[in-house]
C-alpha cells in the first residue's frame, strides 16, 4: 500500500515540473538518480521501488502523497497558502546563509522546501546598456565590475575579445603575465569559498584562516598592479606592466602557506565529522543533469564530467603546464568543496610553473591605436576562460563604429542559481539552502549584468 | 566542423558561414528553422552543452539578431547560430524543452528586448525589472541618459563631462592642444 501510494506521488512530482517538455520516462529517470544513495534525506518517492524488507515496518506512516501540493494544467504547483499546510519564506536577499545580493521565495511544509524561486534584480546595474555609450577602452572599468570576486576574467576575456576583431597579438610576456594573474585570481576566491563551505554549516575557524592566506594573495595584487580587488592589469594589447623585483620570491612563499592551509582544511574541515554529517549525500547533481542544465565548472567536475576550458579551448600557454583537471564522482556538496579543495593546489602548482616560465625580457604591451579613434572592424566572437566557477565568456559583437554594439556575458551562476538551484532546492532541507548555494558557487553579479 | 557544417546544409537554410577560429563558427539560419536545428545539433551532431542565448538589436535595419552559442564536448568546438527576426511585434519560437536553463534567458530577452516566446515558463514574470512601466530597456531607442534625466533630479555640485572630451584633454592634451 505504501509503494502504490509513493508511486503516486513521483507522478504528481513529475507533472509539476511542466516547465521540461522532454521525454517523461527520461525525467523520471533523472529524478529517481536525483537523490544520492547515501542520501540522508526523507521523504523521497523515488526511492519507493527499493525492496529494502524493513523499510515499511519501521518507518513512520507515509503522509508523503498529500504533501507536495497538486499542480493545475500548466503544471504550476497549486499551493493554498490558506490551508496551514505550508510556509512562505523569503531568504535574502540580505541574509548570511545566500551568496550575494539574490532572494529565493520558498514554500516549506514544514522544514522541507516543496517549491522554489529565485529572484534577481537586487543589484542589476545596467552594464551591458551602459557599454552602447562606452568607447572600447572606457568599457574596461566597468565590465571587470560584471563578476565583483573575480574581476580578472572579465579583463582578460574582453581583451582577448577586442584583440581577436582588431588583429592584434599581446606579445608572449605579456600572455604569461596574463596566466598568472588569471591563476592568482582563481586562487584568491577558492581561498574564500573552499573553507566557505564549511561556514555554510557553521565551522567558522576554516574561513577565518582562508582569510588571511587569502590577503597574502591581495597583499600581491596590490604589489603588481596597485589594486587589490579590482586590478585593470590586462588591456586590449597586453598589460599594464612588469613583475615588480622580488615578487617571484614572495610570490612562491605565499604559495607555501596555500599548501599549509590545504592541510590545515583538511584536517579541521573535510575530516570533521559533523561537516561529513551535513554535506556528504546531499545536494547531490545527477550527471545526465550536466548537459541538461548547462552545469560548467567544479559543479560538473564532481559529476565525473571532465571540463574544464583550460584543457579543452587552450587559451594563452596553458598547453605549455602539466597538470590535471581534478574530477570526481560522488557529485554532493562534499565532493564539489572537494573538488575546489583540490583546484585551489592545482593552482597553487600552475602558479610555480608559470613564475618559473615567465619570460625575464621582452614587451608586455603590443601598440595600440588612439583610444579615443579606435575603430574596431565589423564582427563577432565569442571569448571564453575557465574562472573558478567554471566557463565564464564574453560575446562580443561590433559594427565597425568605436562603439560595440552588443556585448555580453555568459557567467556559470545564471543557470547555477537559476535553473538548477530551483530543481535542486525542492526536498532538500531549509537548514542546507545556504550550504547548497554555496556548493554551487552562485554568484549574483554576472546574473545581473 | 566542415563536415558538420556539410550535413547541416542538406537538412537546413544554412548561410554566412564565418569560421571565426578553428574552435569557433558562426552560422545564419531562417528563423522558422532555429529549433529543429538546434535539437538536431544537440541529438545527432552531439553539441550537447548549450552556452548562451542572446539579442543583438539593429536597429538601422530594423531586426533583431538572437544568437544561440552551442558547444561540443568531444570535439571541443562552439558554434553559434543566427537568426534574424523582425522588430515589431518580435516573437520567436521558444527552445526552453531542449535545455533547462533555456527559459531563463527567453525570459530576460523578453523583458530586456520585448522579444517574445510563446509557451515558454514565466516568460512573463519580471525578471530584473519590478514595476518596468518604460520600453524594454535594451532596446536601442531607450535612451538611458534621458531616462535618468526624467526619472531622477540632478544633484547639487555634480558635474557631467563629456566623456570624448574629457579624455581628450586628460589623456591626450598635446593632441587637444594641436586641434585648437
Amino acid at each position: 500500500m505504501t509503494m502504490k501510494k509513493r508511486s503516486n506521488n513521483t507522478s504528481n512530482y513529475t507533472s509539476r515540473q511542466g516547465s521540461f517538455n522532454g521525454d517523461d520516462q527520461d525525467r523520471q529517470k533523472a529524478r529517481g538518480q536525483g537523490a544520492h544513495p547515501n542520501s540522508n534525506q526523507a521523504h523521497n518517492p523515488d526511492q519507493a521501488s527499493d525492496p529494502e524488507p524493513h523499510s515499511d515496518e519501521h518507518h513512520a506512516p507515509d503522509h508523503t502523497e498529500d504533501k507536495y501540493p497538486k499542480t493545475n494544467q500548466d503544471g504550476k504547483p497549486e499551493i493554498d497558502l490558506s490551508s496551514g499546510k505550508y510556509t512562505k519564506v523569503w531568504q535574502g536577499p540580505n541574509h548570511p546563509g545566500v551568496t550575494g545580493n539574490m532572494s529565493l521565495e520558498l514554500t516549506l511544509c514544514g522544514d522541507e522546501i516543496v517549491d522554489a524561486k529565485t529572484h534577481v534584480g537586487y543589484l542589476h546595474r545596467g552594464f551591458e546598456k551602459l557599454f552602447e555609450r562606452r568607447l572600447y577602452m572606457q568599457v574596461m572599468p566597468t565590465c571587470l565590475r560584471m563578476c565583483v570576486p573575480e574581476s580578472d576574467t572579465n579583463e582578460y576575456v574582453f581583451s582577448e575579445a577586442v584583440e581577436e576583431l582588431t588583429g592584434i597579438e599581446a606579445p608572449e610576456k605579456a600572455r604569461w603575465l596574463r596566466m598568472l594573474v588569471l591563476e592568482m585570481s582563481r586562487l584568491q576566491m577558492l581561498l574564500r569559498v573552499v573553507p566557505g563551505q564549511g561556514g555554510a554549516f557553521g565551522l567558522g575557524i576554516g574561513v577565518q584562516w582562508g582569510m588571511y592566506v587569502r590577503e597574502l594573495i591581495l597583499d600581491l595584487f596590490e604589489e603588481l598592479t596597485g589594486g587589490r580587488i579590482y586590478h585593470m592589469y590586462m588591456l586590449p594589447g597586453g598589460v599594464r606592466g612588469d613583475l615588480p623585483e622580488g615578487f617571484r620570491e614572495r610570490t612562491l612563499e605565499a604559495m607555501e602557506e596555500v599548501y599549509r592551509f590545504a592541510r590545515r582544511i583538511d584536517d579541521v574541515m573535510f575530516n570533521n565529522s559533523v561537516f561529513k554529517k551535513r554535506a556528504v549525500g546531499t545536494g547531490y547533481i545527477d550527471p545526465s543533469w550536466v548537459d541538461r542544465f548547462g552545469i560548467v565548472g567544479p559543479n560538473a567536475r564532481a559529476a565525473g564530467y571532465k571540463r574544464d576550458v583550460r584543457k579543452d579551448h587552450p587559451y594563452l600557454f596553458y598547453d605549455q603546464l602539466e597538470w590535471e583537471v581534478p574530477v570526481l564522482e560522488e557529485s554532493d556538496i562534499y565532493t564539489r568543496a572537494r573538488i575546489r579543495w583540490m583546484d585551489m593546489q592545482v593552482t597553487a602548482d600552475l602558479i610555480r610553473q608559470i613564475l618559473d616560465k615567465i619570460p625575464e625580457k621582452g614587451s608586455f604591451k603590443a601598440p595600440t591605436p588612439n583610444a579615443l579613434n579606435w575603430r574596431i572592424p565589423k564582427g563577432e566572437t565569442y571569448i571564453k576562460a575557465e574562472a573558478s566557477r567554471g566557463e565564464y565568456g564574453y560575446y562580443v559583437v561590433s559594427d565597425g563604429s568605436p562603439y560595440p554594439r552588443r556585448i555580453t556575458l555568459r557567467g556559470p551562476s545564471y543557470t547555477h542559481a537559476i535553473a538548477l538551484l530551483e530543481r535542486m532546492l525542492i526536498r532538500s532541507n531549509i537548514a542546507d539552502t545556504g550550504a547548497l548555494m554555496v556548493s554551487l558557487q552562485t554568484c549574483p553579479p554576472e546574473i545581473e549584468r | 566542423m566542415q563536415s558538420t557544417i556539410k550535413n547541416l546544409k542538406k537538412r537546413f537554410d544554412i548561410s554566412e558561414v564565418k569560421e571565426q577560429r578553428k574552435n569557433l563558427t558562426f552560422i545564419s539560419t531562417e528563423e522558422d528553422q532555429v529549433v529543429p536545428l538546434l535539437m538536431h545539433l544537440r541529438d545527432q551532431e552531439g553539441f550537447s552543452h548549450f552556452v548562451l542565448l542572446t539579442a543583438v538589436d539593429w536597429i538601422e535595419e530594423g531586426v533583431f539578431q538572437l544568437t544561440y552559442i552551442l558547444n561540443h564536448p568531444e570535439k571541443k568546438t562552439d558554434l553559434g547560430i543566427r537568426a534574424y527576426i523582425g522588430r515589431e511585434d518580435a516573437t520567436m519560437e521558444s527552445a526552453h524543452h531542449l535545455w533547462e536553463q533555456v527559459a531563463t534567458y527567453q525570459r530576460e530577452l523578453k523583458e530586456m528586448f520585448g522579444i517574445d516566446f510563446p509557451g515558454s515558463p514565466r516568460v512573463d514574470e519580471e525578471f530584473f525589472l519590478e514595476g518596468w512601466d518604460d520600453i524594454p530597456p535594451m532596446r536601442r531607442e531607450f535612451d538611458s541618459k534621458q531616462y535618468s534625466e526624467d526619472t531622477y533630479f540632478p544633484r547639487p555640485g555634480s558635474k557631467s563631462h563629456d566623456p570624448r572630451e574629457y579624455m581628450k584633454q586628460k589623456l591626450y592634451r598635446d593632441d587637444y592642444e594641436e586641434e585648437k
